[in-house]
């Protein structure tokens, strides 16, 4: 039975738990409203981005001359899986499930005898990741905590994974990351980037406009598609943002509802050792006065 | 003067967005000017000054990196990079003019090293014309 002292220790600390986990899950529904705004204010952005390049590439994707990012190598032997994780854990599985994914991917990829390739952003996918596939990761960015995402971040992401491409490094390029629906629910999510999916073009509506381009068609997509890449890597950062702190949110507010049940039913242990101490002081008193 | 919508989008945000009567963009094969009821059409940009009449207001924007779309609807200008003129600061051209003079050293083939002239072309003549209208407002 552990003494009254060791008791009330107990409920101290779990008390300053409590603080702590209520604490952060308050800074998290901030960051929160602050990431869901960042997300919301790039989709005219990505859309716009989308609809263009649809119609270009919509016409010229039979072509001979249409670019390899679009078409892609012809070849799917070679995988490159980049994994969007947080900088930061204390966030439910969050990270896990994207590495989750991202992991049974690999495997089936490798079971069928292709070639996984792993480029990891932010540390909490970079670590499990590491044990897991030591000679696979090609490249590893870390994204500095506490700064929302900006384009440049993935704009340089971008870059690194083009330049691969060109070189010839790997064929199909799918990225993993948790897609924000609500607080309660992130949806980790696959997409493939390299060669670009584009949803199929809406026949704009009544006037189909043909447009003039200049410079031609194969120019223009030659410059857009390694900026629409950049801006798919930007959303599905930004996502993953958002998510981070919804899964942030809802883990904290679950710890400290915990913390709360715990403190009760310790409070309760403690007032019921108090009580019977109180009452074995006072038999010893009595039965001690009635053999004077 | 018949107006027309204008947005002009960064990947961060939505720059701007109204009625205007008077578009100037840096095209890629040379500047143009988006008038209401332009035909559809499509370009990307080259580093440049931005320029916006309509609502009595004179806008002028430095832009970087996207296309200019217009068609029967507006224009839509993306931009990766668009910072108001009364915002840009010389040090940041120096730094975008040196990264963009490491880049052509850097080039390996004559197309890259062509593209990569051009757009160190551009940011020079760029650099200069916002230089020349602080000049002239301050």
């Amino acid at each position: 039975m552990a003494s009254l002292k060791d008791l009330r220790n107990r409920i101290a600390s779990v008390k300053a738990t409590q603080k702590i986990t209520k604490a952060m899950q308050m800074v998290a529904a901030a960051k929160l409203r602050r990431a869901q705004m960042a997300a919301e204010a790039a989709r005219p952005y990505a859309e716009r981005m989308e609809s263009v390049l649809g119609n270009i590439a919509s016409g010229i994707a039979g072509g001979p001359d249409a670019p390899l990012l679009l078409t892609g190598t012809g070849k799917d032997q070679t995988h490159l899986l980049l994994v969007l994780t947080a900088e930061r854990g204390l966030c439910g599985a969050f990270n896990s499930s994207i590495v989750r994914m991202a992991r049974d991917r690999a495997f089936a990829l490798m079971n069928q005898g292709k070639t996984v390739k792993i480029f990891c952003v932010g540390r909490k996918g970079h670590d499990p990741l590491r044990r897991l596939f030591p000679n696979q990761i090609v490249d590893f960015v870390e994204l500095r905590a506490n700064k929302g995402v900006t384009f440049a971040d993935a704009q340089a992401i971008a870059e690194k994974i083009s330049a691969m491409f060109v070189a010839g490094e790997f064929d199909i390029a799918t990225q993993f990351y948790s897609r924000f629906q609500s607080v309660i629910s992130q949806i980790p999510t696959a997409q493939q980037i390299i060669p670009a999916t584009f949803p199929e073009a809406k026949p704009a509506d009544g006037a189909a406009a043909v447009y003039e381009y200049e410079p031609d068609e194969s120019e223009i997509l030659a410059d857009l598609l390694p900026r629409s890449l950049a801006v798919q890597v930007f959303k599905a950062l930004l996502e993953n943002g958002a998510s981070e702190q919804g899964a942030r949110m809802s883990a904290m507010d679950n710890a400290t509802r915990n913390a709360g049940e715990m403190i009760k039913k310790q409070t309760l242990t403690y007032n019921r050792t108090r009580q019977a101490m109180i009452t074995k002081e006072l038999i010893e008193i009595i039965s001690g006065a009635e053999a004077l | 003067m018949a107006s027309f919508p204008f947005e002009l989008v960064s990947p961060e945000r939505l720059v701007y967005s109204g009625s205007v009567t008077e578009v100037i963009v840096p095209g890629a094969e040379g500047e143009f000017t988006v008038l209401a009821g332009h035909a559809p059409f499509v370009s990307t940009l080259k580093p440049g000054v931005l320029t916006i009449k309509g609502d009595g207001a004179l806008r002028k924007l430095f832009v970087r990196g996207g296309f200019a779309e217009a068609n029967p609807q507006g224009l839509t200008v993306l931009a990766e990079m668009t910072v108001p003129l009364t915002e840009t600061s010389m040090e940041q051209f120096t730094q975008m003019i040196r990264n963009a003079e490491e880049d052509l050293e850097d080039a390996r083939d004559d197309a890259t090293r062509q593209k990569r002239a051009t757009y160190l072309g551009d940011l020079k003549a760029a650099a200069l014309a916002i230089e020349a209208a602080g000049r002239v407002t301050h």
